[in-house]
């Protein structure tokens, strides 16, 4: 026992003792196994091939190469966090750990380490408030954002009331699935409809007992949060009670097309939301022709143009964004994860820089400030076309209800703030 | 040579029935405390606490525990992951309802509430026994599980139904909470363990570990002598879950500092456990440690080969781990059923011949 310790000490500080090189270091915490892992494949080669594709076409950013370490999680906490104290020495920039319980684990420890985290659309909501999630942004939208999305698409489908609707969240039984939870019950009260909740447990495989409860209770809509596993179970579900597919919502982790395509046809018509928009983008061909060419596609390159490597890519956009403004800031090359937390607080992405990049309209218009970590909350509803085995926008970016979320992001981030005694204030 | 009782002489009882009898064993006990205690919190870093030492020192406490029912006991379970969410929540409760009190009292207390439920858990294997009783110990997790997703009591009505460790001191250094520092998280698991490793050495050598395994070995038998099977059975229950719930304490406040119980206690817990605890060997306490060791240590040093030194894919990897720990667990069932701990023990034969083998 102690032998073995010896040995991997041994080892891994002949690997510490390695050449520090200057460059831009960004962890990928990925998961490319276990019951997580459909998901987690595409955004991981989505966010990898972006990175990439700097390198071979400029170099990097800014002139500085870019280095991704990536590391495994299994979308496992304890995973996470090894996963985390491993690369951090390394001069971590950025963290997005896509997983919202590892997203909950390192947030303290990164507020510590004075790394910026990003959890683009999942992760701990209420850190959209910027004056006490010093560290932590969720831009461009959040949990809460697409649970009012979600009712206001519903809304808007039926004439502007819900009154005496029934409507039933269908959710991961984690950190993750209940964060929608408070929101809606907050809708439920001010539109009058009936929320009814049904949990799903880790990994979602078992979901026979829920859809019989769907299936007697006779919801008017069941909206889910879902993922991994847990989606395509609840579509082949959804397919076989023969619950009518355009009233079965999922929000944008549940919304890709791995989840329906198992149900084949019963999958057609399924809405799911989206975040970022779907289908072609120039920049995909100079991802093919620099990257998965030159024979550097991160996983087997078969996912280009997916839903979430689309994601993927537009979360490695907004990250190499926010580097190539702090090398703007402090006027030079090869900064620190602080200069990138400062220039994460002043960042704007506009309609023209997105087609400047090669992915026009990829995600809404929005602009950060240290108050505001949450950006604009924007989500566009898509619905599956099982013919043409594509997604198709249904509508343009519905915006939350703020006047919801606000108040309840205030209310948790005091919380926090109470709890860990941080005094809110910019930085 | 140097390994062995000849020279070493006992002029009392007490000399007699202590621990290590033999000099070198001794020697070599301080040796280990020595370095544990005075080398390692000097050179520790982050990625080593969290990595390797924290986990390893949380496990060895978890498999003391389940060696006691399981290995000296003979009482199959498969609840290790429930225990510890009991042991993880309770320490959360009683660290947010009272903020004033020291951490180490509200571990020990969560390990108490842990024996208590562990205890009434542990009522149905007065009348079954093997596999039935593990099917009830499975039946604790998936139950304990539940409870702790479904009554928000037990997370404060937080909106994600995670628990976080707030900041707690021990004697004004921070050992809970993202400001600990390493040696800080490292030291307060190993006296923890220091202290239960003990504990559970000397029951297990007293009266009490003896109507453990009369009860193991034959209950039959064991009652016509005169064991009480009820207080023998749900005795090992209530110090069996007394260990698991101070390491589901520490896993929770000092190592991830916030969890969620389907993720860290499920089913794969209690698995991981006893694999620790047939790998490193039943009925051994330097089993434990062997057996946490082996499995803490083994998936990291992998990945620090696999992904780091020949630079292969994480993917494949991790897959290869699951395989080679996998097959590992096989080998180590055929051609040592008695694992780690026996590998140890005909070392020490050997080394009690050594230079003049026969």
């Amino acid at each position: 026992m102690k032998l073995k310790s010896l040995a991997t000490l041994a080892l891994t500080g002949t690997l510490a003792a390695g050449p520090a090189l200057a460059d831009l270091v960004i962890p990928d915490l990925s998961y490319r196994t276990g019951p997580y892992a459909a998901g987690g494949t595409p955004f991981s080669d989505g966010y990898q091939d972006y990175f990439n594709l700097l390198n071979a076409r400029d170099g990097g950013i800014g002139g500085e190469p870019i280095r991704i370490i990536e590391c495994e999680t299994a979308y496992n906490t304890e995973k996470g966090v090894e996963c985390y104290e491993a690369t951090k020495g390394e001069g971590a920039l950025i963290y997005q750990p896509l997983s919202t319980g590892i997203t909950y684990q390192i947030i303290p420890k990164a507020i510590v380490d004075e790394i910026p985290i990003h959890t683009m659309g999942y992760g701990r909501t209420s850190a959209a408030n910027g004056e006490v999630f010093n560290w932590v942004f969720n831009y461009p939208a959040n949990y809460w954002d697409a649970a009012s999305v979600m009712v206001n698409y519903l809304l808007e489908e039926n004439g502007g009331s819900l009154e005496g609707k029934k409507i039933a969240l269908l959710y991961h039984n984690s950190a993750y699935g209940k964060e929608p939870i408070r929101t809606l019950e907050e809708l439920s009260a001010m539109h009058g409809f009936e929320l009814s909740q049904l949990a799903v447990d880790h990994p979602g495989q078992e979901q026979k007992s829920q859809w019989l409860q769907i299936r007697r209770e006779r919801p008017d809509y069941v909206l889910m949060w879902g993922w991994g596993v847990m989606n395509q179970v609840a579509v082949q579900e959804a397919a076989n009670i023969g619950f009518p597919m355009e009233n079965f919502i999922g929000n944008w982790w549940a919304g890709a097309e791995h989840d329906v395509t198992p149900a084949g046809a019963g999958a057609d018509g399924y809405k799911s939301l989206n975040m970022n928009r779907v289908g072609d983008l120039p920049v995909f061909e100079e991802i093919k022709t620099l990257v998965h060419d030159a024979g550097n596609a991160a996983g087997d390159g078969s996912n280009v143009g997916n839903v979430l490597y689309t994601r993927g890519l537009y979360a490695a956009m907004l990250a190499a964004e926010a580097i190539a403004l702090a090398q703007e800031n402090t006027g030079k090359a090869d900064i620190a994860a602080s200069d990138v937390r400062d220039a994460m607080e002043m960042l704007e992405i506009t309609a023209a820089r997105m087609e400047e990049l090669g992915m026009p309209n990829i995600g809404p218009e929005f602009s950060v400030t240290c108050q505001d970590h949450g950006g604009t909350g924007l989500g566009i509803v898509q619905q599956w076309n099982a013919a043409d085995a594509q997604w198709v926008a249904l509508t343009d970016y519905i915006a939350p209800d703020d006047s919801v979320t606000d108040p309840l992001v205030a209310e948790d981030s005091a919380a926090f703030a109470a709890e860990n005694n941080i005094t809110p204030g910019c930085l | 040579m140097f390994y062995r009782e000849a020279g070493d002489f006992k002029t009392s009882y007490e000399a007699d029935n202590q621990t290590f009898p033999i000099a070198f064993d001794r020697y070599r006990y301080w040796a280990v405390l020595a370095v544990a205690y005075l080398v390692i919190p000097f050179i520790i870093n982050d990625y080593w606490a969290n990595a390797i030492f924290v986990p390893f020192l949380i496990y060895a406490i978890a498999a003391i525990g389940l060696n006691i029912l399981v290995g000296y006991c003979g009482q199959v379970s498969l609840g290790t992951g429930g225990f510890m969410a009991v042991g993880a929540y309770a320490c959360y409760k009683l660290m947010t309802a009272f903020p004033d009190v020291n951490i180490v009292l509200h571990v020990i207390l969560a390990g108490g509430i842990t024996a208590i439920v562990g205890a009434a858990f542990g009522l149905p294997s007065l009348r079954i026994k093997g596999f039935y009783l593990a099917v009830a110990t499975l039946a604790a997790q998936f139950f304990l599980v539940w409870l702790f997703n479904k009554v928000e009591w037990f997370y404060n009505y937080s909106a994600s139904g995670q628990i976080n460790a707030p900041e707690r001191f021990v004697a004004g250094v921070p050992v809970t909470g993202a400001n600990t520092a390493p040696w800080a998280q490292y030291l307060i698991c190993l006296v923890f363990l220091t202290v239960c490793a003990i504990v559970a050495r000397n029951l297990t050598r007293g009266t009490l570990g003896r109507t453990w395994m009369a009860i193991r070995d034959m209950d039959i038998a064991a009652e016509i002598i005169g064991v009480n099977p009820l207080r023998a059975k749900l005795s090992a229950f209530a110090v069996s879950s007394f260990f698991i719930g101070v390491s589901g304490a520490l896993f929770f406040a000092v190592y991830l500092g916030a969890v969620e119980v389907g993720e860290a206690f499920g089913i794969q817990k209690s698995f991981l456990v006893l694999f620790m605890i047939i790998i490193g060997g039943l009925g051994s306490i330097f089993g434990s440690f062997a057996g946490a060791a082996f499995l803490v240590v083994l998936p990291v040093a992998l990945k620090v080969i696999g992904v780091d030194l020949l630079g292969w894919p994480t993917d494949i990897v991790s897959h290869l781990q699951l395989v080679i720990v996998g097959a590992l667990i096989m080998f180590f069932l055929i051609k040592e059923p008695h694992g780690l701990a026996q590998l140890w023990r005909l070392a020490k034969e050997k080394l009690r011949l050594w230079p003049f083998p026969y």
